[in-house]
């Protein structure tokens, strides 16, 4: 069996006929395999959905009870039959719940990693190297640019900025699964421990992460009666990037607009956004991760998708491994 | 080195000219000398390492990385600096303090050509990426952070609390690190004026003459000429030297030795760079463009194009500043004066003889020369002000051309546009009715507002039909397209594109979500605008 047979793109996504199950597909179909609860990966409407506890619990706190016919969970490291095809899922390191799917069939084994991340992360599984025939690697981050400096540093920015200027709002923008609540985390690791003010779009999953032991301190809604001073001056709000050019933005006191997200590496896109204090800080690896952790499945084909393939297909090249670039539309590289 | 990278990046992330203005105050005030003097030659583009170009650097960087790894890398951050400083290996800890600026300065300065690459390498390996990023900018002159020779320059009035217009004067006869020019500003030395002949005169600029303007200006007060289409320039002969320098007061007369040759006058002359045999022959734009940015000029390409100018204005005759002399006088000078020269390289500027503002409009509409793009309304009373002033002088152009067009393919834009799909090809029908064909007949990549962009990048999203690489081709039919609103300043006969014709200056000026595709304009539309 050629790899191609087991695994291969169509207009709904990446398919296994062996199995009849698509991986992470973006139209709805009668079987799909979730990788993580970000909405380009995990999408409403499917006639069964196969995913990790974590990731249908994120599922249907965003879509409600009804976001698929069918549901299954399944624990990583366990190995199920799904048709003709065995599978099994893998912590990916990206958010809570975030697995990578190993898909196995006529002695073939294809890793899709989904979205990925190799630096430590308390409020995910750390990433699992899974050897592999063929490994499908994300690329967002695929260019030798990105390099993301430790986060407790990007942290410790953060808290300095609040401590030069305390008659000012540092509005925090991360999206609200996953990196919001690292933020938050990664506060309280460096010692913050003031009650933190969020966005209301956060809270049904700063909730669930709690809930599922993972301490965020205290978390108080960012709305006006929450003000003491009237204005939020010298607090930490963390709240997804879209609020802050809204209305919503307008009752914090001459607020510094920081972002956590890879593509703050790169001054012109901070500078896109009007970020004032970019922070660099990914649920995705950056060139380094992604490079190490091709070599570390020792996959003998790599296929690339959704990023920068070129760059990482090129880099496949020159180090000897057969790759190319696995065109799937409809992921967005906006989830970081 | 850290001061001079962190009002850099400072500089970067701020969109505000006012905070711009601040953070350049602010670092000259508390950076002492040199380091400051040699930050403003940086920030000005008046400061040139011989031994580094930027091909030093792009061969530095396939030292230490694979070629083609790098030129994805630098597609996606649009900055040879902050490519390279992000891509050369190592620098996530930071360096601290790093050597002062003035140091980096001199040593790169004093560095032969050749052993120029292994300093710089040197230092690359030593410091942090944002020092890096500061030190690739510093040895390649043009900065590209969004500030401007003139902001630094406005910087330095804030900071002296003078205008800007004396900075400017002054500028070509001062040279880094400028030490002369801070100790005047802040009240510890003379002006350094009159350091160098034929200094560059701040240039009056004319605002564009509104609607309601023409109803309250009486036309016995104004002289009209017209508005050529080359180049505004300002040539200037004094004791032997010899410049021509552009309307900002950068020189550029190294592409012009054939204008150069002939500035035998002591004197500074206004005018509009031009090419061909004057008065009767004016080459259009796009002949003027073979003499553009260039370092060095062939004969033939001088003998092909020659450089002349039409000569709009006098500043100054011998000794005497004409500046304060009303236009009429300075008119009557100049045409005297410009009798005088070359008649290959000078000519006069005729003047547009005229009763009514209707007589004006019916003659900006048909311009007697293609190569006129409007007119000049200046008041015969004014003298030769700096700057913008309001009121004085107006510039009327002629309307631009519009087309109906489709948008076709579309572009992943770079460096601050790295996420949105920002440069758009268009294309108009041709073919038979029944079964028309889109043809592509230009780009375009500004002209739309940022909320504009994001819509035009959400329909890109949507309605792609195939990608290539950077490049998406959007679903482009009879029924189903975005008509996009097309402005033009002229049309050029082209073998190089399919559609037979290239557009000058072409920019979206309207979104027409409203128009159905079919219905934009058709090929022969443009074909009869050639003629």
């Amino acid at each position: 069996m050629r790899p191609e047979q087991l695994l291969h793109t169509r207009p709904e996504g990446l398919y296994c006929p062996a199995g009849d199950f698509f991986i992470d597909p973006v139209r709805p179909v009668e079987r799909a395999l979730i990788t993580h609860g970000h909405s380009d990966h995990a999408r409403a409407g499917h006639k069964s959905v196969l995913a990790t506890r974590e990731t249908l619990a994120i599922m249907k706190l965003r879509y409600g009870d009804d976001f698929a016919g069918a549901s299954q969970a399944i624990d990583c490291g366990q190995q199920i039959a799904v048709g003709g095809a065995k599978v099994s899922f893998h912590p990916a390191g990206h958010v809570f719940g975030s697995a990578q799917i190993a898909v196995e069939a006529g002695g073939i084994r294809i890793v899709a990693s989904g979205d990925y991340k190799r630096q430590k992360d308390a409020t995910s599984a750390e990433f699992e190297v899974v050897p592999c025939d063929v490994f499908i690697t994300e690329a967002t981050f695929g260019l030798p640019v990105f390099k993301h400096p430790d986060a407790a540093g990007e942290i410790r920015r953060l808290l300095g900025s609040v401590a030069a200027f305390p008659e000012r709002t540092h509005l925090v923008g991360a999206y609200a699964l996953g990196k919001a609540q690292r933020v938050i985390r990664l506060l309280r690791e460096a010692g913050y421990d003031r009650p933190i003010f969020i966005h209301g779009a956060l809270e049904k999953l700063c909730a669930y992460y709690q809930s599922e032991g993972i301490d965020l301190g205290p978390l108080e809604p960012a709305t006006l009666d929450n003000a003491d001073s009237g204005d939020f001056a010298g607090e930490i709000v963390v709240g997804p990037p879209s609020a802050f050019a809204d209305r919503w933005a307008r009752r914090f006191a001459d607020p510094v607009s920081a972002f956590a997200s890879g593509w703050m590496r790169i001054r012109q896109r901070a500078k896109q956004r009007g970020v004032e204090l970019p922070l660099i800080i990914s649920d995705h690896g950056d060139w380094d991760e992604l490079t190490r952790t091709i070599t570390e499945t020792r996959a003998g084909e790599v296929w690339v998708t959704h990023g920068r393939e070129e760059a990482l297909v090129r880099w496949c090249e020159i180090n000897g491994i057969a790759a190319r670039p696995l065109n799937l539309v409809g992921y967005e590289d906006e989830g970081d | 080195m850290k001061r001079f990278a962190e009002l850099l990046d400072r500089l970067v992330l701020t969109g505000s000219r006012n905070a711009k203005l601040k953070l350049m105050t602010d670092y000259f005030r508390s950076t002492p000398d040199p380091d400051r003097g040699y930050a403003l030659a940086a920030i000005t583009g008046d400061l040139s390492f011989a031994g580094v170009k930027p091909g030093v650097l792009r061969a530095l960087g396939a030292e230490r990385i694979d070629p083609v790894l790098f030129a994805y890398s630098y597609d996606y951050v649009g900055d040879l600096a902050e490519t390279l400083s992000l891509v050369w290996p190592g620098g996530e800890e930071s360096s601290g303090d790093g050597p002062p600026l003035a140091q980096v300065v001199d040593t790169l300065a004093n560095a032969s050509r050749s052993d120029a690459p292994g300093i710089l390498a040197g230092l690359l390996d030593e410091l942090d990426i944002p020092a890096r990023f500061a030190i690739i900018k510093l040895v390649t002159g043009g900065l590209r952070i969004g500030v401007s020779a003139r902001l630094a320059k406005q910087a330095l009035s804030a900071l002296g609390d003078v205008d800007v217009s004396e900075i400017e004067e002054i500028w070509h006869g001062i040279e880094p690190p400028y030490e002369d020019l801070f100790a005047w500003l802040e009240g510890k030395g003379e002006k350094p004026e009159g350091r160098a002949a034929a200094l560059f005169r701040p240039v009056m600029l004319a605002h564009p003459l509104g609607d309601n303007d023409r109803e309250k200006l009486d036309p016995a007060d104004y002289a009209a000429e017209w508005k050529w289409d080359g180049i505004r320039v300002q040539v200037s002969g004094e004791s032997g030297t010899r410049r021509i320098y552009s309307r900002t007061g950068d020189e550029v007369s190294g592409a012009f030795p054939d204008l150069v040759g002939a500035i035998t006058f002591d004197g500074t002359i206004d005018g509009e760079l031009l090419v061909g045999t004057p008065p009767d022959e004016t080459g259009s734009f796009s002949d003027l463009q073979q003499r553009l940015n260039r370092k060095t000029v062939s004969a033939k390409m001088q003998a092909r194009y020659p450089a002349f100018v039409r000569c709009y204005d006098l500043l100054r005759a011998g000794e005497d500043d004409l500046r304060t002399l009303p236009f009429r006088e300075r008119r009557a000078k100049l045409t005297d004066f410009v009798a005088d020269l070359d008649a290959r390289r000078f000519d006069l500027s005729p003047l547009v003889t005229f009763e009514t503002f209707g007589e004006l409009e019916a003659l900006r509409q048909s311009p007697p020369h293609p190569v006129i793009e409007g007119l000049m309304l200046k008041r015969w009373d004014s003298s030769y002000a700096a700057g913008r002033p309001k009121g004085p002088w107006f510039k009327w152009k002629r309307d631009p051309f519009l087309i109906d067009a489709v948008l076709m393919y579309a572009q992943r834009g770079h460096g601050k546009r790295s996420s949105f799909y920002s440069d758009y090809t268009f294309g108009v029908w041709t073919g038979p009715d029944d079964a028309p064909e889109l043809v592509p007949v230009g780009k375009a990549y500004f002209g739309f507002t940022d909320e504009e962009l994001k819509l035009i990048d959400k329909y890109v999203r949507d309605n792609t039909v195939e990608r290539f690489g950077p490049v998406r081709s959007v679903r482009a039919e009879p029924g189903h397209g975005l008509v996009l609103e097309v402005a033009f300043e002229g049309l050029n006969r082209s073998t190089r594109h399919k559609s037979g014709v290239a557009m000058r200056f072409p920019r979206v000026s309207r979104l027409r979500w409203d128009k159905p595709a079919g219905e934009a304009d058709r090929l022969e539309t443009l074909a009869a605008m050639l003629d």
